[in-house]
């Protein structure tokens, strides 16, 4: 921890202590920790949701293992029945358990955020790699139409694409990985500019290394960190924007359980079952937290001006 | 700062066309015929056909996009496909709802989000700076439909002090006030989430400055050199995320409205979605990209008054 013990390690040791400084830093950062601790228990839950992965190997359906019953299993005598401890979040307006289907629900918002902001991400660095590699007219145009799709605000576009392409699940993480690319574009492009600059990427030129060599080993590799923080918050924006759309009711088709979806069907019977609507409602605001927390932890830990 | 002004005029009107010609071939290309949505799937094809030629839907794209522009240019936003009701009429039912919404929001979060961030910020690292992030971060987390069903399940279900649902009458003040206040609410706790946060870290990074260091070393009284010599400093950043969240408001008053059953903007871009109405999709799109281009504008504008090293 002292500056003296630094100043006479071997670089390659210092290359290790760095690390170790990184993650010394991350696990002080309780903020982090609580996000990367809430993340887990939601990625463990939409995992172990059922038992598919025994299901697949013995060739049958997958059974409820998490989850205490099966999501779309209806139970119509009990309907809007209130929480009890055969069912701890009540039952909805067929008659299923609110509980199974907040945690199948998981595995929607979780697909929904990974993968759209893997395809935003992707799109994105590389329309940004791309404006801010080649310069000149194709940057100009590329950026322009970077703004105008920003002017947007996320939720009116995602609304736009899913008018365009129609619902269900594939359609909406396309559109919301369209609606999140100019940002990740944007960061790309300004980040491409400045390592650009570095001599390295010189060298690389002066011994006769392509455009396309150059972008992917020498820009690509320097671009990472910020987009990783950028991803871990745009994963939160991505399943807030899910939500959003299935609530207005552009979403996953029911009866997949979907949170945003649930939340609506839950609003026509708020005043005398308000559980229906309350416990995804829940779901949605850690899941979202945790990945903000986590964002936010690795952007301190990360920004070289927090670590002095 | 005149010239400035009309520099930034002149730059927002081809972002604004891009904009409109956006919306205008996003609309075509919703599949569907606009005149089958409008008749229904049982309507014969002569009348399909006949009113897909009163429509203009025959012309060519070019034409019909010229043609909407040149509507628009005279305020013209056609009639609605499904109720046959004029627009822009319609527009200046709701239109008012939404503003109110809107503005309140940003009132509340202004007032709130501030006063918090400087005080979070002065006190940054302590037991209330961690609650303030925790609080704040949940405020950018939770969907703003979600926090309007619990501030509707408590002030309107449990305490009965507002009225849950509605716009509430427009020409009736109390009444109108007392419809808006549960919506504004939710909508401003949201925006004082991340005026919270940036007004933190704004005053954070401006406490360090030297100018600081110097207004502490003449003596000057620590309210002086925070409210007068710091917050200054830190309000450019401020005022811009003011401007950014304004134009993310219009969009989350669209869940807000949808949730408190509240006439407005919002509500009739999603019943245009859901009836397939494509001339009232349009014409609501092409609002509310006015004013997200319109905010970002007066941001801009706003910007230059906070901060004079901008004009030059």
């Amino acid at each position: 921890m002292t500056e003296a013990t630094q100043t006479w390690e071997a670089p390659t040791i210092q290359l290790r202590s760095q690390r170790q400084r990184l993650w010394r830093t991350f696990v002080r950062n309780r903020t982090a920790l609580l996000g990367l601790f809430l993340m887990l228990i939601v990625v463990f839950t939409a995992i172990f949701a059922d038992d598919w992965f025994i299901a697949v190997f013995e060739g049958r359906e997958a059974r409820p293992l998490l989850a205490p019953h099966d999501p779309l299993k209806q139970d119509t005598r009990n309907r809007l029945a209130a929480p009890s401890s055969e069912h701890p979040m009540g039952l909805d307006s067929y008659g299923r358990d609110t509980l199974s289907r907040v945690i199948y629900g998981a595995r929607v918002s979780l697909a929904v955020g990974i993968a759209s902001v893997l395809i935003g991400g992707v799109l994105g660095a590389l329309l940004g790699l791309t404006a801010g590699f080649l310069g000149g007219r194709v940057e100009n145009i590329l950026m322009r139409v970077t703004d105008v799709l920003m002017a947007f605000p996320s939720l009116i576009m995602g609304l736009m694409v899913l008018a365009v392409l129609g619902g269900g699940l594939l359609n909406m993480i396309l559109a919301i990985g369209i609606v999140l690319s100019p940002t990740f574009a944007r960061v790309a492009h300004g980040t491409t500019l400045s390592v650009k600059q570095n001599q390295y990427v010189e060298a690389a030129r002066s011994y006769g290394a392509g455009n396309l060599r150059i972008a992917i080993r020498h820009i690509l590799p320097n671009i990472t960190s910020e987009l990783v923080v950028l991803a871990s918050i745009w994963t939160a924006t991505a399943i807030r924007v899910e939500a959003n759309l299935s609530f207005i009711g552009l979403g996953i088709s029911p009866p997949t359980p979907a949170w945003g979806s649930m939340i609506r069907d839950g609003t026509q019977h708020l005043f005398n079952a308000p559980w229906v609507s309350l416990f995804p409602g829940l779901a949605i605001l850690i899941t979202v937290l945790a990945f903000n927390l986590l964002g936010d932890g690795l952007r301190d830990i990360l920004d070289p001006r927090m670590q002095q | 700062m005149t010239r400035y002004i009309a520099a930034r005029l002149v730059l927002a009107i081809p972002t604004f066309l891009a904009v409109l010609t956006l919306v205008f071939f996003v609309v075509r290309v919703i599949p569907g015929d606009p005149a089958v949505a409008a008749l229904g799937d049982y309507a014969s094809k002569e009348a399909v056909e006949a009113l897909r030629e009163r429509m203009g839907l025959n012309d060519p794209l070019y034409v019909q996009y010229f043609r909407f522009l040149a509507d628009l240019a005279r305020g013209d936003l056609g009639t609605s496909m499904i109720t046959g009701k004029e627009i822009s009429e319609l527009v200046r039912q709701v239109l008012p709802y939404t503003l109110q919404l809107t503005v309140s929001a940003i009132i509340v979060g202004s007032l709130l989000g501030v006063p918090i961030g400087i005080y979070t910020a002065r006190n940054a690292n302590t037991g209330i700076d961690y609650v303030g992030r925790i609080l704040s971060l949940s405020g950018l987390s939770v969907p703003a439909f979600y926090l309007g069903i619990l501030i509707m399940l408590l002030f309107a279900v449990k305490l009965e002090l507002f009225p849950a649902v509605g716009g509430g009458d427009i020409h009736d003040l109390g009444d109108n006030l007392r419809h808006l206040f549960l919506p504004a609410l939710t909508l401003g706790l949201i925006m004082t989430a991340s005026v919270t946060r940036l007004t933190r870290s704004a005053m954070l990074n401006v406490l360090q400055e030297d100018f600081v260091r110097t207004a502490r070393a003449k003596g000057l009284k620590e309210r002086v050199v925070v409210m007068r010599h710091a917050l200054r400093a830190a309000l450019v950043p401020i005022v811009s995320i003011i401007g950014i969240w304004a134009a993310n408001l219009i969009a989350d008053s669209v869940l807000t409205e949808t949730v408190f059953a509240r006439p407005g903007l919002g509500k009739m871009l999603v019943g245009a979605i859901m009836q397939r109405d494509y001339t009232a999709l349009q014409s609501v799109m092409v609002i509310y990209t006015m004013f997200v281009v319109g905010v970002n504008l007066i941001t801009d504008i706003v910007y230059s008054f906070v901060d004079p090293r901008i004009t030059h």
